[in-house]
C-alpha cells in the first residue's frame, strides 16, 4: 500500500482530539488526591480507513494507555473519539457496548490475555455469544474460518492455551479479535513477547488480515524497524504527547523532531559496517515522571538541542508541511529558522538573535563516534 | 580482534541434559569455542537455541536435578571448571568470571540497598573492609554511570529505573574486576535510547578494564554493532562461528542468512513482505544424528536427516555446520530432499 492510497476518503474510522488520561495519585489516610500520573496528555490524530498508523515510543510513554483510551477500556478524564463519526468519548459503557464489535484488540502478552480454562473455541466463540444471536451451528463454523484465516488447523480448536507456542497463542488472540467482524483494530505490541523469526510471522499474518478484511490497524510497537514496515503513517510519543507524526518516509528519511533522530540513530541495524560508522546521538538521563513533568517542552531534560525557550513553553503540534506534524520549537518559524521542508522565515540573524547565547546552527547534534 | 592470544576461556565439546518426567532434553550438544583476551563475543539464536544453557553451564549454574552437565571441559586459568570443587567454583563466580542476568527488575534482591548487594562480592571475594568495599562500590557505581553514586548507595532497587537497575547489575559484576563477563540478554528488556547508553558504557569500560566478554542476544543489530566475533546457535549447537564482517557480510549457514533476513530494517530498502522461517526450533529428545536445522531449511538434502554436520571452515576463523560447505561433499550430486531447492 502506498502512503497516499488510503487518503482520498473523507472521513476517517477513528478521529481522536486532545485525549487526556490522567491517573489519580491518593496518598494518607484520607486517601485524597495528591496529584496526576498524566499518562497520556492532549493527544490528536486521526486513522483513515485501511490505513496503518504506527504509534512508536519508549516504555511508559503513554502509547498502550493511548491505545486503552481510544478503545474506551479507560474512562478518559478529557478530549474526543470519534469512531466512524460517532461520538465515544463521554458515552456510558452500556451503550458503548453495541459498538464493541467493531473496534477490537489484539494484545500483547499472549500467555497473559487468554483464560487457560477455556479451549481455543471457546476463547473465538466468546465474542459471537456475547454480541451475536447465531445458532451454535453457526458459531462453530464461524470459528472453523477464523482459525483458517489466522493460519491455524481446525485440529486444534478443542486443545487449552498451555498446548500452543507463543506466536500460535497470538495467532488465537488475533482470531478472537477479528470475530466480529471490526472495523478498527488496535494492535498493542502483538509482536514484543514473541521470537525474531515468529514476529514476521505474525506481522505478515496482520498484513494479509487487514488486505483481506479491509481493517484498519493502530499498530502500538517501540520496534521501530517493525512499524516501518507495517505503517503508512508513524506517531512517535513522548511522555504523554505526540511530539512528531508523518507519512512513514518521510519520518525515517528525515526525522524533524530530536526525540525521533536520537531514537532512529539509537536504532541497532544488523550491519557491522554501518553501526561502527554512525553517528549515535546519545540521550543522557532517564524519561521524566509523567506525575511531573518539566516545565516547558516535555523533552527539555534530554533534548540535545534544547533552547531557552524549551524550558519556558510547550511547543505545539503543527503541521510544518502537508502530512508533516512536528511540536519543537526548532521548527516553529515564529521562533527559530526553520529546516527544510518550510523555508519561508526569519533570516539566520534574527532567529540566532531570539536564541541567546547559543550558536545559530540549530543542526549541530551532539554525537559520539 | 586480538590474533593468536592465549584464550582466557576454552570450552571443549560441552553437553547438557535436563532430565524432565517427560524425558530428557538435549539442550547442549557438544558446544566448542574458545574466548580470547579482551574480546568480545557475541552469542545469537532463538529462544530455546541453547545459548543461555551454554553460559550458565560454563559456571555449573543450571539446576541440577533436573539439569545435568555430562560432558566436556571448560578450561580458565588452566583449570577445568567442570570439576572444580563447588567451593572453588563459588571464589571464581562474582569474581573472576563475572555474570549480568537478563531481568534487571528480577535479579537484583529487592530487601537489601543497592550499596550492600554491590559490596558484598567485595568483602566475600576480595576481602575489603567496610569501609573500603562502600568506596569502591561509590567509585563502581559512578564508572557506571549513575550520578551521585554515594549517596544512591543506600537507595533499594525499587527507587532506580530499569536502566539504571541494569547499570547496577553491571557494577556488581564488574566490582572484582573480573577477565570474563558473560552477559545474558543484558540490554533486551531495556528501551533503545537506555539500551543505546548501555552499550557505550560497556565499549569504554572494555577499553578501560581490559576483560573478555560474551554477550548473549538475539538481537542482530546489537551483535553487528559491539561483537568482535559472533556464535550463531541453534539446536544447542554452534552452526556457524567467525568474525562478525564475515557473519554478516558472507553468513554461510541457511540459518543465518534466514535470520538475518527476517528483520526489518529502519534504513534502507524496505520489503514488502518480510521473510519467514516456518516451523519451530527442534526439541531434542535424544542428542541429534541429524542436522536439527533441516525441518526449517530451504535447501535440505537427503543427507540432512542420516548425519550431523560437522563444523566446516568458510574462511579465515569463519567455520559453518552445513553440509553445504563440505568441500568433500558436492552438494548437486546428493540427491536434494525438497524439490523447491
Amino acid at each position: 500500500m502506498s502512503e497516499t492510497s488510503a487518503r482520498p476518503s473523507p472521513e476517517p474510522v477513528i478521529a481522536v482530539r486532545d485525549l487526556c488520561m490522567h491517573f489519580p495519585i491518593h496518598r494518607g489516610l484520607l486517601r485524597r488526591q495528591v496529584g496526576a500520573v498524566k499518562a497520556v496528555d492532549g493527544v490528536s490524530f486521526d486513522v483513515m480507513p485501511g490505513e496503518t498508523l504506527g504509534l512508536v515510543g519508549e516504555s511508559g510513554c503513554g502509547k498502550s494507555t493511548t491505545g486503552r483510551a481510544v478503545l474506551r477500556l479507560y474512562d478518559i478524564t478529557s478530549g474526543s473519539i470519534r469512531l466512524e463519526g460517532v461520538e465515544i468519548g463521554q458515552m456510558p459503557q452500556s451503550q458503548l457496548r453495541r459498538l464493541r464489535p467493531r473496534m477490537q484488540m489484539v494484545f500483547q502478552d499472549p500467555q497473559a490475555s487468554l483464560d487457560p480454562r477455556m479451549t481455543v473455541e471457546g476463547i473465538i466463540r466468546e465474542p459471537l455469544d456475547e454480541h451475536t444471536r447465531l445458532s451454535s451451528r453457526q458459531k462453530r463454523e464461524r470459528v472453523h474460518e477464523l482459525l483458517d484465516a489466522v493460519g491455524l488447523s481446525r485440529r486444534f480448536a478443542g486443545r487449552y492455551p498451555h498446548a500452543f507456542s507463543g506466536g500460535q497463542r497470538q495467532r488465537i488472540g488475533i482470531a478472537r479479535a477479528l470475530a466480529l467482524n471490526p472495523r478498527f483494530v488496535v494492535c498493542d505490541e502483538p509482536i514484543a513477547a514473541l521470537d525474531v523469526s515468529i514476529q514476521a510471522q505474525v506481522v505478515n499474518l496482520l498484513e494479509d488480515l487487514q488486505e483481506r478484511f479491509g481493517l484498519t490497524y493502530l499498530f502500538i510497537s517501540h520496534d521501530l524497524s517493525m512499524v516501518r514496515h507495517i505503517a503508512n503513517r508513524v506517531a512517535v510519543m513522548y511522555l504523554g504527547r505526540i511530539v512528531e507524526m508523518a507519512g512513514r518516509e518521510a519520518l525515517y528519511a528525515d526525522p524533524l523532531h530530536p526525540y525521533t533522530r536520537a531514537l532512529l540513530s539509537a536504532v541497532n541495524e544488523p550491519d557491522p559496517g554501518a553501526a561502527r560508522s554512525r553517528r549515535r546521538i546519545l540521550l543522557t538521563g532517564d524519561v521524566p515522571s509523567p506525575a511531573d513533568p518539566p516545565r516547558g517542552c516535555n523533552f527539555c531534560t534530554r533534548c540535545p538541542e534544547v533552547m531557552p525557550i524549551c524550558r519556558e513553553m510547550d511547543p505545539a503540534l503543527r503541521e510544518v508541511a502537508p502530512g508533516r506534524h512536528v511540536a519543537c520549537h526548532l521548527h516553529d518559524p515564529a521562533i527559530t529558522t526553520p529546516r527544510e521542508p518550510t523555508r519561508a522565515a526569519p533570516t539566520a540573524v534574527e532567529a540566532a538573535s531570539t536564541r541567546g547565547d547559543q550558536p545559530p546552527s540549530i543542526l549541530s547534534t551532539r554525537s559520539v563516534p | 580482534m586480538t590474533d593468536g592470544a592465549a584464550p582466557v576461556l576454552d570450552v571443549r565439546d560441552l553437553r547438557t541434559v535436563f532430565r524432565t518426567r517427560g524425558g530428557a532434553v538435549h539442550a547442549v550438544n557438544g558446544v566448542s569455542f574458545s574466548l580470547k583476551a579482551g574480546e568480545l563475543l557475541g552469542v545469537v539464536g532463538e529462544s530455546g537455541s541453547g545459548k543461555s544453557v551454554t553460559m550458565m553451564s560454563l559456571l555449573r549454574l543450571v539446576p541440577s536435578p533436573p539439569a545435568e552437565v555430562t560432558g566436556g571441559a571448560v578450561l580458565f586459568e588452566g583449570r577445568d571448571l567442570l570439576r572444580l570443587p563447588e567451593a572453588e567454583l563459588r571464589r571464581l563466580r562474582g569474581g573472576r568470571i563475572g555474570f549480568v542476568f537478563q531481568d534487571p527488575m528480577t535479579s537484583l534482591n529487592p530487601v537489601f540497598t543497592v550499596g550492600y548487594q554491590i559490596m558484598e562480592p567485595l568483602r566475600v571475594h576480595l576481602g575489603l573492609s567496610r569501609r573500603a568495599a562502600r568506596d569502591r562500590a561509590a567509585e563502581l557505581l559512578s564508572l557506571v554511570g549513575i550520578p551521585d553514586a554515594r549517596s544512591r548507595l543506600s537507595d533499594y532497587p525499587h527507587q532506580f529505573s530499569g536502566g539504571m537497575r541494569q547499570r547496577v547489575m553491571i557494577a556488581i559484576a564488574l566490582a572484582c574486576n573480573p577477565k570474563v563477563l558473560i552477559a545474558d540478554e543484558p540490554t533486551t528488556a531495556l528501551d533503545v535510547t537506555i539500551q543505546a547508553q548501555i552499550l557505550d558504557l560497556m565499549a569504554s569500560l572494555r577499553e578501560k578494564l581490559g576483560m573478555a566478554v560474551i554477550w548473549i542476544t538475539h538481537d542482530l543489530g546489537v551483535i553487528a554493532g559491539i561483537a568482535d566475533r559472533v556464535m550463531v546457535m541453534y539446536g544447542g549447537q554452534i552452526v556457524e562461528h567467525g568474525p562478525v564482517e564475515a557473519i554478516f557480510g558472507n553468513p554461510s549457514h541457511p540459518y543465518t542468512r534466514a535470520l538475518l533476513t527476517t528483520v526489518p530494517r529502519v534504513r534502507g530498502e524496505r520489503p514488502r513482505r518480510l521473510t519467514v522461517i516456518e516451523g519451530q526450533p527442534p526439541l531434542l529428545t535424544a542428542p541429534p544424528d541429524f542436522c536439527t536445522f533441516r525441518d526449517r531449511c530451504s535447501q535440505a538434502y537427503e543427507i540432512c536427516d542420516r548425519l550431523n554436520p560437522q563444523r566446516y571452515p568458510v574462511g579465515e576463523g569463519h567455520d559453518a555446520a552445513c553440509f553445504l560447505c563440505d568441500p568433500g561433499l558436492a552438494p548437486q550430486s546428493a540427491a536434494p530432499r525438497v524439490a523447491h531447492v
